[in-house]
């Protein structure tokens, strides 16, 4: 076998979670493939066996601290099917959507601002001292502390509707324990006009970025790939409820309307025995072919429209610039996130001053069933949780994908597709230049925390080589 | 006052507890004025680039290099201080410790992940084992049982403004007070 130098990215920063990169370059230093490693194994799967359900929703979030209110939520929704609530109060869905449109929103802002913005601002390659959120704190302050007090403020709304910011327990099987006071709310209807007006300006930062950046976002880690999201039953942009449609490359329908209680009939995770992290794809096209992308820029190409004005008028633009065909730029999944911050803040605006959330009727049961699926459209993309549970109220089955492996071979391709264009050939490579590599993954705002529940495997053997090949150490571990 | 160094972590954690740090909000743009930040996942600095005052672990020890991180930062830190359940109990981590009846938990953990799913598509059955892959440890380890930590602040996650407190305590090197209102120690 030819001799290849490996470089490491290590660990990946200003992303959430664990994970590295590496880069194999041959003897001409061309890059001979590049990958994308989670380095991290919980086994969520196994150990939430034997736990009583309604322990779910509250343990499941500690796989992720980013997004809680998603693993939170997604456990809810399995969890209403397996009490028989069949359709949960509007108080309740109302309290659950007003705390997933917060979590959206702070979620879109921390990612854009504090951990991509300094990449966007100063360039791919610019000084790695300014390169981060105090960067942009010295250089920005106004944009920073806007970003702050966005971030605030859906922090304040996931505290309102869940309880407290971060590890909420309000969603309950069945619905919620509380609702909204208007003590609680009327603090932040006062900030939401605010919001909108901040909103705005991050929106035509994103767009602006893109438009005037368009020949490198179409170069810069740009493939053909299906989408996949929910969206509602009339084809509106959904990050609650729906039904799963995914597209292909050229925006023809694969399937739609699909009732995720079943999804495993359409959807199967790959294991490849180079990563640690499983390969979803779709039956029907295999496990080649079937790999698609979800999260904003997915949904932007799933949904028909979007039901509130501001955002729907940005969808519209958005679509303009790839002529109304799937957008397959990486660097436009910003863009996108800041389309749907606007829709979380119109939604946002719509509840706080709708009367039901002060509503008293809160659970519903039905009845009792041994099996619940629970899908939601969470900021990085679809998250499935899918649990069965004994005549003794304990989970005997549990089957995760959470929304970053689902992109797992997106971002295996963003990455080497970014390394083959800025590294090969190069005589000395350098940290900006790996940080491109970085970027190129950043996109997809990858939660490398949860994408860790339960993708490791033990490596069987560790072997350690000098450069001239010779096995110099050894480490195995019986299974 | 010349600026403290800080570098923080995350080891097999959730991340939460650095959101939680961000939950301090307008009051981190006072925090820059007291810090400086080396080594943390908020920054791109991968490497301690000097020796720290000051490093907040989040997580406990799941593999190998949770385990050399953590000796590298005791070595390069002044104050290691444990962030959050993960990094002082174990956390949900350490949920893969004790499966009821089983005697490799990490074995059942990974058989369900990967071999037993009717839902995963593997026809080789084979283990992934690239070299990449740091070593599992045979079971999750606190931080405590691994190096010395000089401070605990515990919750899942510590709110905001507990650790708000606690850290300009430690930057200011005012003490830190022994009785606080139910709110912050109220840990769930
Ligand atoms: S202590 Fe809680 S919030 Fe902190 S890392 Fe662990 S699970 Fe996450």
């Amino acid at each position: 076998m030819p001799k290849t130098k490996v470089i490491e990215i290590e660990p990946l920063t200003r992303v959430e979670g664990h994970g590295k990169v590496t880069i194999h370059l041959d003897e001409h230093n061309n890059v001979d493939d590049a990958r994308l490693h989670i380095v991290e194994f919980r086994g969520f799967e196994r150990f939430i066996k034997g736990r009583p359900y309604w322990e779910v929703p509250v343990i499941v979030q500690r796989l992720c601290g980013i997004c809680p209110v998603s693993h939170h939520l997604a456990a809810s929704k399995a969890m209403d099917v397996i009490v028989g609530a069949k359709k949960i109060t509007d108080t309740a869905e109302k309290m659950r959507r007003l705390m997933h449109y917060g979590q959206m929103f702070q979620s879109h802002v921390l990612h854009f601002f504090h951990l991509c913005s300094p990449d966007l601002l100063f360039g791919f390659g610019s000084d790695l001292k300014d390169r981060n959120v105090i960067g942009v704190i010295a250089k920005h302050p106004e944009l920073a502390t806007q970003a702050v007090m966005m971030r605030k403020f859906g922090q304040e709304i996931i505290k309102v509707t869940a309880g407290k910011k971060i590890h909420g327990t309000s969603s309950v099987p069945g619905g919620i324990n509380k609702n909204l006071s208007i003590e609680e709310r009327d603090p932040l209807l006062k900030q939401i006009d605010q919001m909108k007006e901040w909103t705005r300006g991050a929106l035509k930062i994103a767009k602006d970025y893109t438009v005037e950046h368009l020949q490198l976002a179409k170069e810069f880690g740009t493939f053909n790939s299906s989408h996949l999201s929910l969206v509602r039953e009339d084809g509106a942009l959904d990050l609650y409820h729906g039904n799963l449609r995914a597209i292909d490359a050229n925006g023809n329908i694969i399937f739609d309307q699909v009732d995720y209680q079943k999804y495993y009939n359409f959807i199967m995770e790959e294991v490849r025995t180079w990563s640690y992290m499983k390969f979803p794809f779709i039956k029907t096209r295999g496990h080649v072919d079937g790999w698609y992308r979800v999260g904003p820029l997915s949904r932007m190409n799933t949904c028909g429209f979007i039901d509130t004005p501001e955002a729907d008028k940005a969808l519209q633009e958005f679509k303009s610039v790839t002529n109304g065909k799937p957008n397959h730029m990486s660097l436009a999944y910003h863009w996108a996130r800041m389309i749907e911050i606007t829709h979380c803040v119109e939604k946002m605006e719509e509840l706080l001053n709708d009367p039901d959330l002060q509503g008293t009727d809160l659970l519903v049961k039905g009845e009792r069933q041994a099996e619940g699926v629970g899908l939601i459209e969470a900021p990085r993309g679809t998250l499935f949780h899918h649990y069965k549970v004994d005549e003794n109220d304990l989970v005997t089955f549990c089957n995760l994908i959470v929304s970053t492996t689902n992109n797992n071979e997106a971002m295996n391709r963003a990455v080497k597709n970014v390394a083959t264009r800025y590294l090969s050939g190069q005589q000395k490579i350098t940290e900006g230049m790996l940080n491109h590599v970085e970027v190129a993954v950043r996109a997809y705002d990858p939660c490398l925390s949860c994408a860790t529940h339960a993708i490791g495997q033990m490596p069987l053997k560790v072997e350690l080589y000098d450069v001239n090949n010779n096995l110099i150490d050894e480490k195995s571990k019986g299974l | 006052m010349k600026k403290k160094k800080l570098a923080t972590v995350s080891l097999a954690g959730c991340f939460g507890c650095h959101m939680s740090l961000l939950d301090i909000d307008e009051r981190i743009l006072d925090l820059v004025e007291l810090v400086e930040f080396d080594r943390s996942p908020i920054n791109d600095i991968k490497k301690f680039t000097t020796r720290c005052d000051i490093g907040l672990i989040e997580g406990a020890c799941c593999n190998e290099a949770n385990v050399h991180t953590l000796i590298d930062f005791r070595k390069n830190c002044d104050i290691l201080v444990g962030v959050g359940q993960c990094a002082i109990m174990g956390g949900l981590p350490v949920m893969r410790n004790a499966i009821m009846h089983s005697d490799d938990p990490l074995r059942e953990c990974l058989d369900e992940a990967y071999l037993n799913s009717k839902y995963v598509y593997n026809p080789s059955n084979e283990i992934p084992n690239d070299p990449a892959l740091p070593l599992l440890l045979d079971k999750v380890y606190t931080c405590p049982q691994v190096v010395k930590i000089d401070y605990q602040i515990p919750g899942c996650p510590p709110s905001g403004d507990m650790l708000w407190r606690a850290l300009t305590a430690l930057i200011t090197g005012t003490h830190f007070q022994t009785s606080y209102e139910y709110e912050l120690i109220k840990y769930d």
